[in-house]
């Protein structure tokens, strides 16, 4: 692709750290619906019987990390859809690079939907810490 | 795509002649103090591949142990010893380092670097790994290695194993690890700083990605070990009781640590395999990878779901029912990028013309292998039927066919594939033929009867089992199918060592591969890359026009070397623009002797021998500070120089450009892992207990760990200062604000101390003091690296090896102290203010 194309990437550079943007906030997700778990079933689970304020907590943290998972992963769509060039955005052009890091970031933003979706679902199943 | 061109020799020119010299690979006995990539790179994985067959070994005599009901082939004590160095020597004695092994030799080849950026420490890390392993092997030879299984879990390994061979563990292979965050460091650098001139993101080869991925994943997963392994020499050797449940400690603390290193652990050893495989694929399909983007997913999303899964080892010991859906929902979610990955090899294989070759074979076995163990990876991610399998020998088929299938078939096919370019020989297909057919059939005649035999209920780690129970049969066709697995190697072992003198030369890029290692002459010349060329495509020697001729006339950087020293370019992070013409540092003795020393406090330490270790430890140090003084942030002889086609670098660079910089970065993210491992451990221990810290117990107080924390903030504040003042030239408040730094740093360590001290702390008494005087010492621990490096910069400044300009040593310093400053924070205000509020 020619120098011309880079016409249609911002100014601002591309960060690699940007595509862990969405996995990282499962992990965050992950961890704290794991720590709440713990934590809830260690000091109360066992007086308290079930687990519904761990699950009303996971709910919540499900609610903002897909909200911003989606958030993350248009921008990245956008950066994917800059410019007319389509994949495999193998080009030697910083606008390919952009459209390269935008495609593999919107890949990470679907998997880490998914995956926390997989850990939402648990506390629709087990309700109790036993 | 064309066809690449092959090319002879050009007769050397006197750039040329200075460039070799610069990197000639010393002679004699010399040669054993070589630090280049090349050198070390084949050592490391001559070490790891010997002990890989050292492990074969023991797998050998359990089959011969197991083939029949009630043999005595073997004592129960023999046999603990065994299948616990089995494990141990194929996780970090094999899988670990052969990764860091092929990385460190070709991953510069990859990149048209001419080495890493520090070559020194991976010399240093691995002599640290041959030094550990011989030890902790040897432990064998003497019937006293370690008999707790790979996992060493207590109270097994604290209360009733006295012997030194849970010491040897311990040591010997905290020890390796140290050496495998070193390489961790070195090849982040490396991916992150050393590609070539255009190689923007989009074009790295996938081999970097991949490496790029398990580095940062080493990063994290071994400190929680490190971790572990402290806090359990701690218990076995000062009482202090972490894993003692009659005195607060618990056994599932142990666990966790070992499992949030031990599960990524098995994709640091999968992705840089599946990595060769991304390499060898498209060579043969002789089209570019289907789906670049699609395996940077994989990569990358595997990387983090694999932090995800490690409860999946604990789902027997009690733990609550949401936590246990937790982990197995990551750990199927989990086999998403896995098989995406395989989805994308296979599509390449499709849309290409496959041509036929013993490399492809080995790829087509291990992804076919991969996939079944991946399938029974599944099943036992499911808790209930976890419950079932776990610790019978289903487990121990399945993590077989993860582990050969993900990693053994793909090195191997990666010995074929690279072979010609590190030895200049090929392997000969016929034999590759038939140890590939010995290897795929033994392998599994092996290793699938085991999935029955724990279905129908044989325990793990058992050295016999009685008639009767159904598992003779079984067992016995385990047994030949291991011998036949073990021709196969046999075979292969051979092709490897059979004299080759004969035979010709291969052809340079005997694969046409497309990739850069493949400039390599045959035989290969030390320089790496004749010059470093400037890279336009995913697979350069398949696109890019007179690209061999150009690289081989020195038409592009660094073509020459008129000081005669060893230099390579270090570019930015994401475009791959060049930014500093780096000096890298060349043949030196002094690696050997500080990994000698270093191994020596760990080895002395196993025996109790305090003396020895101390003195060991004082000669590492001096070691480590003499190689540090006369070999990095070295003033160069000019500012800028030419690098060719036009371009002027610095020579020296400091700050988050310099590749030092970075390297203490990384290395204090790994080191923030271990520590944050301990306060989880404070945490842990306040989730168990009723009352945490109970009500009789001692505690640090309020007033001496604030003090501390007042102290260390002065003294990193100082740092700051000291770095201004330098910048600035003002040699008095330099030297002033140095000195307050580390009076300050002394201060807030007795103070930590005294804390303790004053209150009457017995760590053996309970785990609440225990775990309190833990973290007191790793933060002591830390400040007085801290001092030492106040005490350095101070002397370079004195000796004129640091000024206003050339301040790498204070600026790195800084950064140590940033996470000083937290790292201390963190630990003062948990001691003394948790307890008012729990």
């Amino acid at each position: 692709m020619t120098d011309a194309d880079d016409e249609f990437v911002p100014e601002k550079p591309d960060r690699l750290w940007s595509l862990t943007f969405p996995p990282l906030v499962w992990a965050v997700h992950f961890l704290a619906s794991y720590l709440t778990a713990a934590i809830w079933c260690a000091k109360a689970g066992p007086q308290a019987g079930d687990a519904d304020p761990v699950r009303v907590a996971i709910a919540a943290y499900t609610v903002v990390a897909l909200t911003l998972i989606a958030v993350f992963g248009w921008i990245a769509f956008r950066k994917h859809r800059t410019g007319e060039a389509t994949l495999p955005h193998d080009f030697d052009s910083r606008a390919d690079q952009h459209r390269f890091l935008g495609f593999a970031t919107t890949l990470l933003a679907i998997l880490s939907f998914v995956a926390t979706v997989f850990t939402a679902l648990v506390v629709v199943f087990v309700g109790s810490c036993h | 795509m064309s066809a690449p061109e092959i090319r002879q020799d050009p007769p050397l020119d006197d750039r040329a002649r200075r460039l070799l010299k610069a990197w000639e690979t010393p002679r004699g006995w010399r040669y054993w103090s070589a630090v280049n990539n090349s050198e070390v790179g084949l050592w490391y994985t001559i070490a790891a591949f010997t002990f890989f067959l050292f492990g074969g070994v023991l797998a050998l005599v359990m089959r011969i142990q197991l083939a029949f009901p009630e043999n005595d082939f073997l004592t129960a004590d023999q046999y603990n010893q065994i299948f616990t160095m089995h494990g141990s020597v194929m996780m970090f004695l094999f899988a670990v380092p052969i990764l860091e092994a092929i990385s460190i030799m070709l991953l510069p080849e990859m990149m048209g670097a001419r080495d890493l950026p520090f070559p020194r420490l991976s010399a240093y890390g691995f002599w640290c790994f041959v030094i550990g392993g011989v030890f902790v092997c040897g432990s064998l030879f003497f019937g006293v290695g370690p008999q707790g299984g790979w996992f060493m879990y207590p109270p097994m390994t604290t209360e009733y194993q006295s012997g030194v061979g849970v010491d040897i563990w311990l040591l010997g292979l905290s020890f390796i690890e140290v050496a495998s965050i070193a390489a961790a460091v070195e090849l982040i650098v490396g991916v992150l700083k050393c590609r070539p001139p255009g190689m923007r993101l989009n074009l790295i080869p996938l081999y970097a990605w991949y490496i790029l991925v398990v580095a940062v994943m080493i990063l994290f997963a071994f400190p929680p070990l490190i971790a572990g392994d402290m806090l359990m020499e701690l218990e076995r050797a000062l009482d202090w009781p972490f894993f003692d449940a009659s005195r607060g400690g618990d056994p599932l603390l142990w666990q966790h640590l070992f499992w949030i290193f031990g599960h990524p652990e098995v994709y640091i050893v999968f992705l840089p395999s599946i990595a060769l495989v991304a390499m060898i694929v498209p060579t043969f399909a002789r089209t570019p990878m289907v789906g670049y983007g699609w395996i940077v997913l994989a990569a990358v999303g595997t990387g983090f779901l694999s932090f995800g899964l490690w409860v999946h080892h604990m789902f027997t010991t009690g733990l609550p029912g949401i936590t246990i859906g937790i982990f197995s929902a990551a750990s199927e979610a989990v086999a998403i990028p896995t098989g995406v990955q395989i989805f994308c090899f296979i599509a390449t294989l499709l849309v290409g013309r496959v041509t036929r070759s013993v490399c492809l074979l080995f790829v087509l076995a291990g992804l076919a292998t991969f996939i079944i163990g991946g399938l029974t990876g599944v099943m036992v991610a499911l808790a209930p039927f976890d419950y079932q399998a776990h610790d019978t020998y289903f487990i121990v088929g399945h993590l077989h066919y993860v582990l050969v299938g993900g990693t053994i078939f793909p090195i191997v096919a990666g010995f074929y594939y690279f072979y010609p370019l590190v030895r200049g020989k090929q392997l000969s297909e016929r034999l590759g033929t038939i140890a590939f057919w010995l290897m795929l059939i033994g392998f599994n005649v092996s290793f699938f009867p085991m999935h029955l035999t724990g279905l129908i209920g044989m325990p793990r780690r058992i050295y016999t089992y009685p008639a009767g129970m159904g598992f003779e049969t079984l067992n016995l066709v385990s047994s030949i199918g291991a011998f036949i697995l073990a021709a196969g190697f046999v075979v292969f072992l051979w092709d490897v060592l059979r004299p080759k003198s004969k035979q010709d030369l291969a052809p340079r890029n005997v694969w046409n591969a497309g990739t850069l290692e493949w400039l390599a002459e045959v035989p290969d010349k030390p320089w790496g890359v004749r010059s470093i060329p400037i890279v336009k495509s995913r697979y350069p020697l398949w696109d890019q026009e007179n690209f061999v001729r150009d690289v081989d006339e020195g038409n592009f950087y660094l073509s020459d070397a008129e000081e005669t020293l060893r230099e390579t370019l270090v570019t930015t992070t994401v475009d791959a623009t060049p930014i500093q013409c780096l000096r890298v540092p060349g043949p030196t003795f002094l690696t050997m002797f500080a990994a000698l020393f270093t191994g020596g406090v760990f080895i002395f330490s196993t025996y109790h021998w305090w003396w020895a270790a101390g003195v060991s430890g004082v000669l590492s140090l001096v070691t480590i500070l003499t190689w540090l003084w006369t070999g990095t942030a070295l003033i160069p002889e000019k500012d800028r120089k030419d690098v060719g086609l036009g371009l002027e670098l610095p020579t020296y660079v400091s700050g988050p450009r310099a590749v030092g910089w970075w390297a203490m970065f990384i290395t204090m993210l790994g080191d923030m892992t271990a520590f944050v491992s301990l306060v989880f451990g404070y945490f842990f221990y306040w989730t168990i207990h009723e009352d945490f810290p109970p009500q009789d117990a001692r505690g640090p107080g309020i007033l001496w760990p604030l003090v501390s924390m007042a102290c260390v903030l002065f003294a990193w504040a100082a740092t700051l200062l000291a770095k201004r003042f330098n910048r600035q030239d003002s040699a008095p408040r330099f030297y002033g604000s140095i000195a307050a730094g580390a009076t300050a740093a002394v201060v807030g360590a007795l103070a930590l101390v005294g804390a303790c001290y004053f209150h009457q702390m017995d760590p053996t008494r309970h785990v609440y003091p225990a775990i309190v005087c833990a973290l007191v010492l790793w933060t002591v621990v830390h400040l007085a690296v801290g001092v030492t490096m106040h005490l350095y910069c101070l002397a370079r400044r004195a000796a004129s090896r640091m000024t206003s300009r050339y301040d790498a040593d204070i600026v790195n310093v800084t950064l140590y102290w940033h996470f000083m400053a937290v790292t201390s924070l963190i630990t003062s205000l948990v001691i003394s203010l948790f307890p008012l509020v729990s």
